[in-house]
């Protein structure tokens, strides 16, 4: 990751000079994305399908969130897969016990990640590089035990077995294929159009500065440790709404779930769609999906498939797809400027 | 207004700040020089919270400074540009005024609205132009020359309106030409912003050709304090520091 330079890191294009007309252009893509998205069951019929756009929703949002702390801040955690696993078992236990509606499942899920962010967060961001990516993996792997232990909450390493009721809220029933579909489809939109306000925010610029230069930030009078903690909770809090539309989906939540694993695979599906662009996490999160599918379909050496796409990224492109399209295009665009 | 009193500042046994005490006047401008390890920057980083003092205390208006973080001092009216030029490479020039200007109205957390916010323009756009940069905006930093990288780093703490500038060698690494061109402009800066500027400098040409007055550092403390004229003659800095061939040339 500290190969990329500084000219192609994440909000190194220019700002729009007019920032209520991007404001209102994301609006505008996000309705456009979600209409597309909510035709799909109409226009196609497969479960298949639907299946994969709601993995992608899932993945997409933790990948996307890490992205705000990987590329925006230059926070490099191996430890993010924590609260999506977070939000997966928080989520299917208060649906499984607590006997309460979905919509205060998830609130309630979202209050004990922030809670355990800041905890975490607290000690983790005071941390330099190498330690803070340690340390996070550390609390990651404290979960996981935890997870495994704890059998009568949680299951061991059986996990929440037995289904998780999903009873109609606001006319909405996720026992229905496609309106589970449509649910996540929503989820994965507003959520990812808040991480890209925060990302073109005031405060989204304060964490380019820190990522750039953290001491120089803290000169101009940023106190740089609060503003790192505050990124560090909101990313875990998107990582948790992933987690939460994987329990939707798995109807319970495995170990696996928040195995250190996870967080690799954060990390890869930002190599893989790059760190420069917003919906670069997004990309690698399709991208690793179908490898995924495809590599496990045809062949038992998944772990090698993925190894050699890895090393094609990391040595062969030196950055994310989507990092490459936009250099492409910014050649492409420079080249057609000086014809003309 | 900037009243040093009897600071110290010791690294394992050896002393980088020896109970140094010293009054900037309120518009001053004043150069600190010395030999090389005579704790200049260390001076600086006392003041401006990089460091914590060992003992005494750093008054701006009467308030202590002493020990609190930078952010905090940054806030009180303290502002600083870097030896070598700290900016933030993936930013363009705009950018980092527009953002920075945002952190000194305490708008840096602020998430609802878009960057840039309309209220931070005026100020970001005049220090652009004070500076020289206009026509630079849109560069992103780690493009820019060298000089315009220390210009940039210098508008980073103009943009926050201080009382106090403290400049660590704003021409360290230039050629003779670029040099004159920079201290110009800092004093064009000090003339029209009429802020209390102390910095650093190696060149007893510029030094004795723009300061106000002159501290002299050897080993963390005071040697002489005074206008350019009562150092010029003053014994002890012509034997300790500016008694060799190559200075001597330039009193």
């Amino acid at each position: 990751m500290s190969e990329l330079n500084v000219e192609n890191r994440a909000g190194a294009v220019p700002y729009v000079a007019r920032p209520r007309r991007a404001a209102a252009i994301d609006v505008v893509a996000a309705v456009v994305a979600f209409a597309i998205l909510a035709a799909l069951p109409f226009l196609f019929d497969s479960k298949a399908l639907l299946d994969f756009v709601i993995r992608c929703a899932a993945f997409g949002l933790f990948a996307t969130s890490l992205n705000l702390l990987v590329g925006y801040t230059g926070l490099i955690s191996f430890g993010h897969g924590m609260f999506f696993g977070l939000g997966a078992y928080g989520f299917g236990l208060l649906m499984q016990r607590a006997n309460v509606s979905i919509p205060v499942a998830m609130v309630c899920t979202l209050a004990i990640t922030a809670v355990a962010a800041v905890v975490i967060g607290a000690i983790c961001v005071r941390l330099k590089e190498i330690y803070f990516a340690f340390v996070t993996l550390a609390f990651q792997m404290l979960i996981h035990s935890v997870i495994l232990s704890w059998q009568s909450l949680t299951g061991g390493d059986q996990g929440l077995r037995g289904g998780i009721k999903r009873p109609v809220f606001w006319g909405i029933d996720l026992t229905n294929h496609v309106q589970l579909y449509i649910f996540s489809c929503a989820l994965l939109v507003i959520g990812l159009l808040l991480m890209r306000q925060i990302a073109q925010s005031p405060f989204g610029y304060t964490l380019r500065m820190i990522r750039d230069n953290a001491t120089r930030a803290s000169f101009i009078g940023i106190n740089v440790w609060r503003a790192k903690l505050t990124v560090f909770v909101l990313a875990a809090l998107f990582a948790s709404a992933g987690g939460m539309i994987m329990s939707l989906f798995v109807s319970g939540a495995y170990p696996e779930f928040a195995y250190w694993t996870i967080s690799g695979e954060g990390i890869f599906i930002n190599m893989l769609g790059g760190v420069t662009t917003f919906l670069g996490p997004m990309v690698g999160t399709v991208i690793l999906l179908i490898l995924n599918d495809t590599a496990t379909r045809l062949t038992e050496h998944y772990g090698l498939v993925l190894g050699i796409v890895i090393l094609f990224f990391a040595l062969g492109l030196r950055k994310g797809l989507m990092d490459f399209a936009v250099d492409w295009y910014r050649a492409w665009r420079d080249k057609a400027k000086e014809q003309s | 207004m900037l009243e040093v009193q009897h600071i110290s500042k010791s690294f394992g046994g050896v002393k980088a700040t020896d109970d140094v005490t010293l009054d900037f006047a309120t518009g001053s401008l004043t150069a600190v020089i010395g030999p090389n390890g005579a704790g200049k920057s260390t001076f600086f980083n006392l003041i401006t919270g990089a460091l914590k003092p060992d003992s005494g205390r750093i008054l701006l208006d009467g308030v202590d400074m002493a020990g609190r973080s930078p952010p905090d001092i940054v806030r009180h009216g303290i502002g600083r540009a870097f030896q070598v030029a700290s900016i933030f490479p993936s930013l363009t020039v705009s950018e980092t005024m527009l953002a920075a200007v945002g952190a000194d109205q305490r708008r840096a957390s602020v998430m609802h609205r878009r960057f840039p916010l309309a209220e931070t323009r005026e100020r970001a756009d005049y220090v652009i132009e004070l500076l020289g940069l206009a026509n630079k905006r849109d560069r992103i930093a780690s493009a820019l020359s060298h000089g315009d990288q220390k210009l940039l780093d210098i508008a980073l703490a103009l943009v926050l309106e201080p009382k106090v500038l403290l400049l660590d060698e704003p021409t360290a690494g230039m050629g003779t030409e670029e040099r004159w061109r920079m201290i110009e402009k800092v004093h064009e800066l000090w003339v029209r912003e009429k802020i209390t500027v102390v910095f650093i400098e190696h060149d007893m040409d510029i030094v004795f050709k723009i300061a106000l007055s002159i501290v002299v550092l050897c080993y963390g403390r005071i040697l002489a304090t005074g206008t350019p004229d009562e150092i010029r003659r003053n014994p002890a800095v012509i034997e300790a520091y500016l008694g060799t061939d190559e200075h001597a040339g330039a009193l």
